[in-house]
């Protein structure tokens, strides 16, 4: 062994790195299912080309030798060409795009689900989500898709009606909790499961950091071309943070409660420090976020979520029980104690090995039932912290506002759906004023 | 001529340089001080070697410091470097020069590849960091800290960005971490860890610009000998592993995680946790052949500059390895799967999302580098531009 190879004892049980996983797979059979039947070849398009979906498509590739990229949709061209530079640099012919398979703006989506793939990866701006999965599942696509997976309570409405055509297709759903498929957190929320916590009474969940990018606004730019570039900073492109980033954790509290989900939440949450000096103008969501949530028997989960710089910062679950408690990866405190010591693997190369290996193997695999609650999940908190009122589940699904334009609206030159007001600042939500409810 | 003659030559002629041409174009947004002309043109510090602007970076508030200045290396003594705009200050401890055996003999216990042949190598004389780099001490930096600080100060008092503020706010910072990089392990006073090395060598650069004083990290042969610090044992301590536990944080006595810097016992040149804690980047490229082009030589401060990614060479062990990997002479390399859980491409230049183990510390040189050697110190401008490239020109 070398000595680049050599490894601690604890990181060699950590690692697991890209190339050994792929060659695990190595031997596994044809593809079985209809849709890659009589060809070994999974074709993929990809609806969405920044660094997460570009790395998507990476890690299907490292799953996969017979993986190939056939069409790449984005709204801006430079992210789109940068995508298949960068992927062919890696991936060298398997990741050759003709130009005549490149679509740009808002409407590429739907020549990508038609040029030909049996897999979409879908990695756009949250709020495009559920039309963009809606149309895959009506063309008989397989599907990744990126978290969360809708922003609002009609993109909610809208994936679980997908969720059942999918099923009824026989199309295979992932979705981008790839906390699900790391094995530190698979065995230790089996032993919550199996009760190694007695009863579970509350949980805590974090998403504190230093913040997020924001990017100017370029010459030419039209409303919509900002808004869409600058995405996470719209509430209608990403859900805010609390969806944004915050529904890893909300999911695996959710994943403890047996993939129940709340039913009621109030909070309160605001926007302190994001938008000040340089950044003013430049976005409308909140930076920080503390939601009550509770469950039909009564488990409360706490939630926090903040972007400020230099406070404390923790991106983490706990769960607390009757007879100890958990960080759901890896340690269990208490009268049964216990520690995970097999190897760690990293989430975001596993569940594009796992879905391939599902693929191959002509598997029923539909991630996206938990994707949608948890993801309806954060936008009940959104919905308490903006409004500052207490938020029924039955309630918001049925009667929350739709906050992202139809389908029709999305070109270059329509209307935005929020606009600066006369001081120049975009409207961030008032508690007590705002009406998270359609009408 | 001497080094610090030789010094105060290549300073002057940087100065007159920067006069016609780099002063000016500097405060290319603002009024210009005396010293030059506007030429309406944009001067980017991350494009040039620190020593080309050293002289603008000397006008630092940090600048005054007399136990920071040595006219020679019997000048040199222990000083803490105040970071403007923060609270916040690097202990740093000399270092003397001179000449020690690199690597280990062949009958040492747990020797591993590429600590042989032994070889003789003279060192010139550094200042090194007592302690790794904090989060605090890093944050100033990552989190752009200093620059609200000195803006607020300057707000308050109604003064305007000087050409030095200019300077240190033009350095380029990492962008946004994604997640929590403490992974929970605590944060105050505890050594800042997954960065690359190319973020360390801004790091480097950014606390040149901050303090007029030329930073940059250690390269393997300085940080070895300081490690030792005089000493020929496998440990600067002796050869046993039995004391570890007096003088180093490692698997056995760690517990999931990193610890507060400077709770062990130092070496005999007064510095903490060079074994153990979190391993070091150091500048050289990890070759396990590198010991052997020596041919049995005496060489004077070799570097093994970098020609690929990886591997690159870390030093010093971590809480996360056992005993034997600690040691004085033992050496690792860096591996693509430190960056396993970055999701994206291109991955980031500035984080190792899984190198829950790695940190660095810095050193000062006595003797100033020529521009020539400071190229094989400080981060390469084109890292940065590929970077805004491959993303579609955004960062």
């Amino acid at each position: 062994m070398s000595e680049t190879q050599k490894r601690s004892r604890r990181e060699f049980l950590k690692v697991s790195s890209a190339a050994v996983t792929g060659a695990s797979l190595a031997g596994v059979g044809v593809a079985r299912n209809a849709h890659a039947a009589g060809s070994d070849v999974v074709k993929v398009a990809l609806i969405g080309s920044g660094g997460r979906g570009t790395g998507a498509v990476a890690q299907l590739m490292n799953a996969d030798d017979n993986v190939q990229l056939v069409a790449v949709a984005d709204a801006f061209e430079n992210r789109a060409m940068g995508a298949i530079a960068n992927l062919k640099k890696q991936y060298g012919d398997r990741a050759s795009v003709p130009q005549d398979r490149v679509f740009l703006g808002l409407q590429g989506y739907q020549d990508a689900i038609e040029s030909g793939c049996d897999l979409i990866v879908i990695a756009t701006p949250p709020g495009f989500r559920p039309v963009h999965y809606a149309a895959a599942v009506a063309a008989g696509k397989h599907i990744f898709m990126e978290k969360p997976c809708c922003v609002d309570a009609p993109g909610y409405r809208m994936l679980m009606e997908a969720n059942k055509r999918a099923d009824e297709k026989g199309l295979l759903v992932g979705v981008g909790l790839q906390r699900r498929h790391e094995p530190q957190y698979m065995e230790t929320i089996q032993r919550i499961h199996d009760g190694a916590l007695g009863e579970v009474q509350f949980l805590r969940v974090y998403w504190n950091g230093g913040g997020i990018w924001n990017r100017s606004r370029e010459e030419g730019m039209t409303e919509m071309q900002y808004q869409v570039h600058n995405w996470y900073h719209f509430c209608w492109l990403s859900g805010d943070n609390i969806c944004e980033q915050h529904i890893h954790n909300m999911d695996v509290g959710n994943w403890v409660m047996n993939d129940e989900h709340p039913v009621e939440a109030n909070g309160m949450g605001g926007c302190t420090a994001r938008y000040l000096g340089d950044l003013k103008g430049t976005g409308q969501i909140f930076d920080h976020h503390f939601v009550e949530f509770t469950y039909a028997d009564g488990t409360k989960m706490f939630s926090q979520c903040r972007h400020m710089k230099d406070c404390f910062n923790s991106v983490s679950e706990a769960a607390h029980g009757t007879e100890g408690t958990s960080d759901c990866s890896g340690r269990i405190e208490g009268k049964n104690g216990w520690r995970y010591d097999g190897k760690r693997v990293g989430g975001h190369q596993q569940e594009q090995t796992d879905l391939i290996a599902a693929l191959r193997a002509g598997k029923r695999y539909n991630e996206g039932w938990y994707g949608a609650n948890s993801s309806m999940t954060a936008v009940l908190g959104r919905m308490a912290n903006y409004s500052g009122k207490v938020v029924k589940w039955d309630e918001a699904v049925a009667k929350g506002a739709q906050i992202v334009p139809d389908p029709d609206q999305w070109t270059w030159d329509a209307k935005a759906p929020v606009e600066k007001d006369e001081n120049g600042d975009y409207p961030i939500p008032m508690p007590g004023v705002y009406s998270p409810f359609a009408g | 001529m001497t080094d610090v003659l030789r010094n105060a030559s290549r300073i002057r002629s940087a100065r007159i340089w920067l006069t016609g041409l780099l002063i000016g174009v500097l405060a290319a947004s603002a009024a210009i001080g005396a010293e030059g002309d506007a030429t309406g043109q944009t001067f980017d510090p991350n494009d040039w070697e620190a020593v080309k602007w050293l002289p603008l970076a000397r006008r630092s508030p940090a600048g005054e410091n007399p136990d920071a200045e040595a006219a020679d290396e019997a000048g040199m003594k222990a000083y803490a470097e105040a970071i403007p705009g923060t609270d916040l200050r690097i202990e740093m401890i000399p270092i003397p020069s001179g000449k020690f055996v690199m690597g280990s003999p062949e009958s040492e216990a747990g020797r591993g590849e590429g600590e042989g042949p032994q070889h003789e190598v003279e060192v010139d004389a550094f200042w090194m960091g007592k302690t790794e780099i904090t989060w605090e001490q890093y944050d100033a930096w990552s989190l752009k800290l200093d620059v609200t600080q000195r803006k607020m100060k300057r707000d308050a008092a109604g003064e305007d960005r000087t050409n030095w503020d200019k300077l240190v706010d033009a350095i380029a910072r990492p962008t946004n971490a994604y997640t929590d990089m403490t992974f929970g392990m605590g944060h105050d006073g505890y050594p800042a860890i997954c960065m690359t090395q190319f973020a360390a060598k801004v790091y480097c650069k950014w606390l040149t610009a901050n303090t007029g004083r030329y930073y940059r990290l250690p390269t393997e042969a300085e940080w070895e000998y300081a490690c030792r610090a005089g000493t020929t044992t496998a440990y600067s301590f002796g050869d046993s592993a039995d004391d570890l536990d007096e003088y180093a944080w490692y698997f056995d006595n760690s517990e999931d995680g990193y610890a507060k810097v400077g709770q062990k016992k130092p070496n005999p040149w007064g510095l903490h946790d060079m074994h153990g804690n979190v391993c070091e980047w150091v500048l050289d490229q990890y070759d396990p052949e590198f010991y052997k082009t020596h041919g049995g030589k005496t060489v004077r401060n070799p570097l093994n500059d970098p020609k690929t990614l990886f591997p690159r060479c870390v030093r010093g062990g971590s809480w996360l390895d056992d005993a034997e990997d600690l040691r004085s002479a033992a050496r690792r390399g860096s591996d693509p799967d430190w960056k396993m859980q970055d999701p994206q491409i291109p991955q980031s230049i500035w984080y190792l999302t899984d190198a829950e183990f790695l940190g660095f510390r810095v050193v000062r040189p006595l003797r100033m580098p020529t521009a020539d050697e400071a190229k094989l110190y400080e981060p390469d401008p084109q890292v940065i531009q590929d970077y805004r490239e491959a993303q579609g020109g955004k960062m």
